[in-house]
């Protein structure tokens, strides 16, 4: 069993390190959210495999009977997966408000380059309506 | 006694929340803000003075038996951590009652301070891996928070590349977190002390080592990961950027000072020779970066990089006194780059800008200013008697003391440069008369005392330690050799005899 999940988290890191380096960041969203599932899998595997019980303690006695299952992973995956979740929210939105001002998440383009000063005069956002989106989308196609 | 070491976390962490609830009244924000900092400050220099007296001291959060809950332990490093974390806290709240408009306390900015540095003080006090871990991400939630307020375009490419690279920090953190808690089945900093020369496999455990090297060494922007950091200080309010300068790089310097001596000590030889030349060239490119850039937060920002490289050579020497240099000089640029941050804001209020070539007579102008950067600037640059003479002295004296000549003249030569960029804005922002064409620059500009306070407090505090050495080195030596030979800890972790 181990060899197998070994073998998934690996190909999970392959595929989300290869959208995270892709340059585009809406693909890094993607890559995030695949590489924090590969982690959660890996401190599972950590935690050791085995097809054993839960971790309950029978009525009537005070201590477990049986080999029961690693309940303490799970605990940090719960802990990971809620944290990870919040993660991915807010880049979701920071990328979205960020692409409503430079219309392009690829991360070579020119706002991602610039050096801004803070007294450089603001630029206007170039979305504001669903219109302007389906004018970008348009343009891009072009 | 040991219930105080929750008040550094407890405190902030109800201020935000009292202070969240009174976000429509900013005044009344600004009061609930004022008093917690206050509070916290109090509370930090009790807990200080009470683990001076007793030594290292741990407690077990919900009472479960060691090591399988969480627990919070407070030693000499970490408790001048939380006194300094409060000490910035407040003078950052100070500063920003007339820093931060009412719009801004009103999407939330003091609860996310308050967050933030509860955070900042829970990732210090804890003694647990997957809990520092936690701590990591609650901290950079706020920070992200913080770094968005107002979003303008600037602010949110900047923002990108700092939410980015810091994710992909703590995944590589929770990563090294999943390998370590395979290898040794404890996540509990003292008990991994003991469990870690037990691991057979040398090879998992290098890569976990340096999996968590690389996750603080983006933390605290080493080379060559530091790109995210000029590229989003300066986009921020001055309180938020004085904060995040004095304190969120070096709580990855304090990650890395912590591990890599309580758990990853004797196995990883390794980790410690690329540390110290990724330490070398951090100083280098830090220092280069800052001679190149012509905005005054952002020459202050490629200073950090330079200042955290001789924190990291510290930690990569490994010997008591080069630890209690790095020690040293964590207090010291916590205080001074803090304060440089906030003197950036006023320098802007009176220039109207912080673009160096379009500001100038500030000697003769406005005293204060003057004397409030003159202070930490030649500070950080190294001038005796101030704080930064001593540290940089203890540190290259570790370095020589080991034969390592290369590094030691490194540093030295970064302290000559940074002498350069602290001339460059010393001679364009004071000395240099006011350029003709004036951009909305007024004459008569009155500083607020929220904003002179803070400033003077903190430049005074820098004196005091520069001429008051003997007192911290003293006490840096002792952290050294807590940190060193961690039996004290260990006891007071886990009981008996480790």
């Amino acid at each position: 069993m181990e060899p197998l999940l070994a073998c998934l988290v690996g190909l999970l890191f392959a595929a989300a390190l290869y959208l995270m380096l892709s340059g585009v960041l809406i693909k890094f969203v993607f890559g995030l959210a695949l590489i924090g599932n590969g982690i959660n899998l890996l401190i599972f595997a950590a935690g050791r495999l085995e097809l054993q019980q839960p971790p309950l303690i029978h009525p009537g006695s005070e201590i477990l009977s049986h080999p029961v299952a690693n309940a303490l992973p799970q605990a940090m995956i719960l802990t990971a997966i809620v944290i990870g979740f919040a993660m991915v929210t807010f880049l979701l939105v920071l990328l979205y408000r960020t692409y409503a001002y430079t219309g392009t998440l690829d991360a070579d383009e020119a706002p991602f380059q610039e050096e801004w000063r803070e007294d450089d005069s603001c630029p206007e956002p170039l979305i504001r309506t669903q219109q302007d989106i389906k004018r970008l989308r348009r343009e891009s196609e072009l | 006694m040991n219930q105080l070491l929750i008040l550094p976390i407890l405190l902030p962490l109800a201020t935000a929340i009292l202070a969240a609830l009174a976000r429509d009244r900013p005044r009344a924000a600004q009061g609930i803000a004022l008093a917690g900092a206050a509070l916290h400050l109090a509370g930090c220099a009790t807990l200080f003075i009470l683990i001076v007296r007793i030594g290292v001291t741990a407690l077990w959060l919900g009472n479960w038996p060691a090591p399988f809950g969480i627990c919070l332990v407070a030693d000499y490093l970490s408790v001048i951590m939380v006194l300094i974390t409060a000490t910035i806290h407040t003078a950052v709240t100070v500063y920003a009652c007339r820093d931060i408009t009412a719009e801004q306390v009103s999407s939330g900015f003091h609860s996310l301070l308050g967050i933030l540095t509860g955070a900042i003080c829970g990732a210090f006090l804890t003694g647990d891996l997957f809990n520092l871990y936690v701590w990591f991400e609650v901290m950079l939630m706020a920070s992200f928070g913080l770094l968005v307020m107002g979003h303008r375009p600037c602010q949110l490419t900047g923002a990108v590349k700092y939410v980015t690279i810091n994710l992909v920090s703590t995944l590589l953190f929770i990563t090294a977190i999943g390998l370590i808690y395979g290898l040794t089945g404890t996540l509990n900093m003292a008990d991994l002390h003991g469990k870690i020369a037990l691991v057979g496999d040398d090879a998992l455990l290098t890569a976990a080592a340096m999996l968590l090297m690389v996750a603080f060494a983006i933390k605290a922007a080493l080379f060559p990961l530091f790109f995210w950091l000029p590229a989003s200080y300066h986009t921020v309010p001055v309180a938020v950027s004085a904060y995040f300068a004095g304190m969120l790089s070096k709580v990855g310097i304090y990650a890395l000072l912590r591990l890599f001596t309580l758990v990853f000590s004797s196995t990883a030889a390794i980790t410690h020779s690329t540390l110290a030349v990724i330490a070398g060239l951090t100083m280098l490119f830090g220092v280069i970066g800052a001679a190149t850039q012509m905005e005054v937060r952002r020459i202050l920002s490629f200073h950090i990089i330079s200042q955290v490289g001789y924190m990291a050579l510290g930690i990569a020497l490994l010997t008591p006194l080069a630890l209690a240099g790095a020690i040293v000089y964590l207090v010291h640029h916590i205080i001074v780059k803090a304060n440089l941050f906030l003197v950036s804001g006023l320098i802007r209020q009176g220039g109207g800008t912080l673009h160096l070539p379009r500001i100038g007579g500030f000697y003769s102008r406005h005293g204060l200013v003057t004397i409030a950067f003159f202070i930490p600037a030649f500070a950080l640059a190294g001038f005796p008697p101030l704080s930064g003479f001593w540290a940089k002295l203890v540190i290259i004296k570790a370095a020589l003391e080991i034969q390592h000549y290369t590094l030691a003249i490194v540093a030295a030569l970064v302290g000559l440069l940074t002498v350069l960029s602290m001339a460059k804005i010393w001679t364009e922002v004071f000395w240099k008369p006011a350029p003709a064409v004036q951009h909305e620059q007024k004459t008569d500009v009155r500083f607020s005392p929220w904003l002179l306070a803070p400033v003077l407090v903190l430049a005074l505090t820098t004196v005091l330690l520069g001429l008051a050495m003997e007192p911290l080195l003293q006490f840096a030596l002792t952290a050294a050799d807590q940190l060193l030979d961690p039996r004290d800890y260990v006891r007071a972790v886990l009981g008996g005899t480790p």
